[in-house]
């Protein structure tokens, strides 16, 4: 029943604060011909770097009589090579997106309605420096944590570090890439990194086990998988659904969700049975060969099939393929990994495949990074905090490497090993990236303070004590990226054209909220032309330069070993370790071993999502162009089950899981290509945040169906590919 | 005499909609309507499924139906490029070009005029391609005079097996796909 009362709405005060204050702190370049009074004639170019996701491909802006026109790849970043992806090309929408956070906003009725009272940045920041600092009082500085996606969260990440707080995490890791970069720092001693340190261009066999590239638009990625494919590399794809590279494959290999290992083990087996392996490179770079080949022995592809439905022949046809072309062989290590619990053990048997081909360190296979040496800036030390980080206490996932946000959360909800009461939250959407959103929104509930960061109204800021409204990244200045590629470079983000109403940067968010908390001593530069300028010239650089070009290029080095590169791995034992002693030690498989997982109930299907090709995560759905060419995600079902269900392409249906949560209404896509015992669905819809007008309650969220996640025992991952969902028709 | 034409290869196309994007941006299409659009084609049956994924857009076809049947003269074939072109001013949206085109590769402009792809002629006259193949992040899109034997396209409608869209409507289109 919808009553007055209940209705929730946006009061907006009429009073904002003035362009003036916004212009001077968006830049020289924007405020121009605004400063001069007179209407900008003709086209300008401004050289910037993207932010619609977090690739950070340079990127030209053109600005048509004073209007934001377009956005180009910039031919001189080695990360787009001129062309960016359709997400970067509509960065355009962003700017206009009607319905951005305009003026920072403080909470009026009870967390979630929605409701606020739109006030000046000094109160606001007022609020938000009180309230941490009775936290601090109460609890401890350490009590307030920081989730923060992106380059741009850099200076808010400074201030709760000077505020004394050692607790920043990013779903990046814990829900994300972490398994990958964990199983490969295992075995090689180095992590995959981002961007991924995959030769893809120069691979002449490339695997890709549910990596859906083409659909997942990371640039860079997905320019050299065409040019792969363009150059005829073999390609082999293994994923439930018939994906875009599926449809590329010389092999496509319709596995069984959640049997990734137990292929790649046959893989293994075959290769090591038959001798296909790289032997002077396993030779001269591996540790415990001889233990790993006794342990893959009974890993068969006639062990492999009933588990897999892959027949032993594909399995051995593919595995020999792999070895026709190694080194030039790439196992992709994919980047979302955190399926089913097991990730950090299968992305380390990707990395032990890989190893068997000799790839690691050569053309074809896997880079090594280099970077410019641009110092930080010298702030004054941060204090040390009486308290360690409080997401994995006793280091009970002893392998993880950064973060763990479910951590944060575990803790803010049972308060231990000790209370977090206040959350920061910048640009990224915790109740779509976290698994089980009443977790999430119970341990809100917890909290003495909630303050988001964000450029559009996203559903965690619905539950936010105070909303602060950053400047889209074609509105601001922004931390320097020095990138860390197969060649250096730096790149600057500098702003394009005038923040619309009273939004900020973030780095003038985090240097005035400091202020207010007594921190003023940690921001020694007065103005991000001033701190940009002095890193920029410690380094040898301008500021001029980089506004000029947007990038600077780095010195090419050696990167692979065929460049003279030599090659190190810093595990334990300074070798490839095919067999993990401290894997071992710490109670774990030394040589990954399989789990079979359970079977979707009968009438039931395992929920699998992914991407697509324009829209970031959940923060670009009401962006106006971006949602012109996707406005809503179907739910993929295969042909012959729909038939069955007496569904068609275009019925509209929910999704129902295993604990009784019913998703919003979706339309089906009927297809051939999706296996029958799963449905998939495009991650970042069916948005309950009302002020996305563009995109709520359009298609439905995965996010909410997630309710149940097994986490990965090495490293604290949430692997979310554990929910099964029936389908209800929707009258 | 130039002749303009694409050559798309669908190997290569991961349907990612940047050249919808990009001709939306550089041409101010309004919300609502494109110029080019991305086509899946599936056929089979999982999981032997065939999928060919392409970007869509005007022929500028050599027997255009749009300009024959175009009362007022406004569909019209341009030079350099033998472009199928609409003068806005002179068209007065009646929509017989729209029913005519076997691709529906026009709408009526809320301005109220026909209006469809242009190969980007303005950005062709300054040298540079049409923002669609500028930007396609797969390098699968080539423009250029198929009148020129050495020109890309014709080199490479001359090395792959190739197809166009809907041959028996007998219009003559200038878009090719590689196989």
């Amino acid at each position: 029943m919808h009553t007055v009362s209940r209705r929730r709405f946006l009061q907006i005060s009429s009073a904002t604060v003035g362009l003036a204050e916004t212009g001077a702190a968006a830049g020289h370049l924007a405020g121009q011909a605004a400063a001069a009074g007179e209407a900008e004639r003709g086209v300008r170019k401004v050289p910037t770097f993207c932010d619609i996701c977090f690739w950070k491909c340079g990127a030209i802006a053109h600005v048509k009589d004073g209007k934001l026109w377009k956005i180009e790849g910039n031919p001189e970043d080695p990360l787009c090579r001129g062309r960016l992806c359709p997400r970067g090309t509509g960065g355009v929408g962003a700017h206009f997106d009607p319905d951005r956070l305009r003026t920072p906003l403080v909470r009026r009725q009870k967390r979630g309605q929605e409701v606020w009272t739109a006030v000046t940045w000094d109160e606001a920041l007022n609020v938000v420096a009180e309230k941490m600092n009775a936290i601090k009082a109460k609890y401890g500085p350490e009590a307030v944590a920081l989730f923060s996606h992106g380059i741009g969260g850099t200076f808010l990440k400074h201030t709760l570090k000077a505020f004394g707080s050692p607790n920043t995490a990013a779903p990046s890791f814990a829900q994300c890439r972490g398994p990958r970069d964990v199983g490969f720092a295992l075995t090689f001693g180095e992590e995959v990194g981002s961007p991924e340190r995959t030769d893809i261009r120069n691979s002449r066999c490339l695997v890709l086990i549910g990596s859906h590239l083409g659909e997942n638009m990371h640039n860079t990625q997905a320019q050299e998988f065409a040019e792969a494919v363009g150059a005829g590399a073999s390609i082999i794809v293994v994923d439930p659904r018939f994906s875009v590279a599926a449809s590329k494959a010389k092999h496509y290999l319709p596995i069984r969700p959640g049997t990734d290992l137990a292929l790649l083990l046959a893989w293994i087996n075959v290769i090591v049975a038959e001798g296909l392996y790289d032997k002077d490179y396993v030779a001269a770079h591996g540790f415990g060969f001889e233990a790993f080949a006794a342990e893959v022995l009974p890993f068969t592809p006639e062990w492999a099939y009933p588990e897999t439905g892959i027949e032993p022949g594909v399995i051995r046809e593919t595995a020999r393929e792999m070895a026709r072309y190694r080194p030039a062989t790439l196992i992709h290590p994919g980047r979302h990994a955190t399926w089913y619990g097991d990730d950090a053990q299968r992305s380390r048997a990707i990395a032990l495949l890989n190893a068997l081909m000799g790839s690691w360190g050569r053309k074809g296979g896997f880079w090594s990074p280099a970077s410019m040496d641009v110092p930080g800036y010298p702030y004054p030390a941060y204090p040390v905090p009486a308290k360690g980080k409080v997401d994995n206490p006793g280091r009970k996932y002893p392998f993880a490497t950064e973060a763990i946000t479910t951590g944060i959360r575990h803790a803010t909800l049972t308060g231990e090993p000790y209370p977090i009461k206040g959350w920061m939250v910048y640009a990224t959407n915790l109740i779509h990236a976290m698994p089980n959103e009443a977790e999430t929104i119970e341990a809100i509930k917890a909290l003495d303070l909630l303050v988001v960061v964000d450029v559009i109204p996203s559903e965690i800021a619905g539950w936010a004590d105070v909303v602060l409204p950053e400047t889209t990244y074609l509105e601001r200045y922004d931390e320097l990226n020095v990138e860390v590629f197969r060649e250096p470079f730096v790149a600057l983000r500098q702003p394009v054209v005038l923040a619309p109403h009273d939004q900020k940067p973030n780095w003038w968010i985090a240097r005035k909220l400091a202020e207010k908390l007594g921190l003023g001593a940690y921001y020694p530069w007065q103005t991000i032309e001033e701190y940009l300028e002095h890193r920029l010239k410690r380094a040898g650089m301008s500021l001029a330069q980089l506004r000029e070009k947007g990038i600077v290029r780095g010195a090419r080095r050696p990167v692979f070993y065929e460049e003279g590169l030599a090659p190190e791995f810093p595990t334990p034992s300074g070798k490839i370790e095919f067999y993990s002693a401290q894997l071992r030690d710490s109670g774990f498989d030394a040589v990954p071993k399989y789990k079979r997982p359970a079977a979707p109930p009968e009438g039931s299907f395992r929920l699998l999502f992914g991407r697509s090709p324009v829209h970031s995560f959940s923060r670009t759905q009401s962006n106006p162009i971006l949602h012109e060419m996707m406005a809503e995600n179907e739910v993929w079902v295969n042909a012959s089950i729909a038939a069955r269900l007496g569904l068609a392409s275009g019925s509209v249906v929910r999704l129902r899981n295993q604990d009784g949560v019913r998703s919003d209404p979706v339309k089906v896509k009927a297809t051939e290509r999706i296996r029958p015992d799963c449905v998939y669905m495009v991650h970042g819809f069916g948005h309950t945040s009302r002020h996305l007008t563009r995109a709520f309650r359009k298609g439905a969220s995965d996010a909410q169906l997630i309710t149940r996640y097994e986490t990965d025992p090495l490293m604290g991952g949430t692997g979310m590919n554990v929910n099964f969902v029936s389908i209800e028709a929707e009258a | 005499m130039a002749r303009y034409g694409m050559v798309i290869d669908t190997r290569k196309c991961v349907g990612c909609m940047d050249c919808v994007v990009a001709c939306k941006t550089e041409n101010q299409v309004p919300e609502g309507f494109n110029r080019d659009w991305i086509a899946y084609d599936t056929t089979g049956t999982f999981p032997t499924t065939r999928l060919e994924i392409r970007t869509e857009r005007c022929n500028h076809c050599d027997q255009p139906p749009c300009v024959t049947c175009c009362p007022t003269g406004a569909s019209h074939v341009e030079d350099p490029g033998r472009v199928v072109l609409v003068a806005h001013d002179e068209c007065i949206g009646c929509k017989a070009c729209l029913a005519s085109c076997p691709y529906n590769a026009r709408f009526v402009h809320p301005d109220g005029y026909a209006d469809k792809c242009t190969f980007c002629i303005h950005r062709v006259k300054e040298g540079l391609d049409p923002a669609c193949v500028s930007v396609c992040p797969t390098h699968c899109m080539a423009f250029g005079d198929f009148d020129d034997p050495n020109s890309e396209v014709s080199r490479l409608i001359a090395s792959r097996r190739h197809h166009a869209l809907l041959p028996a409507a007998g219009t003559g289109p200038r878009i090719w796909y590689l196989d």
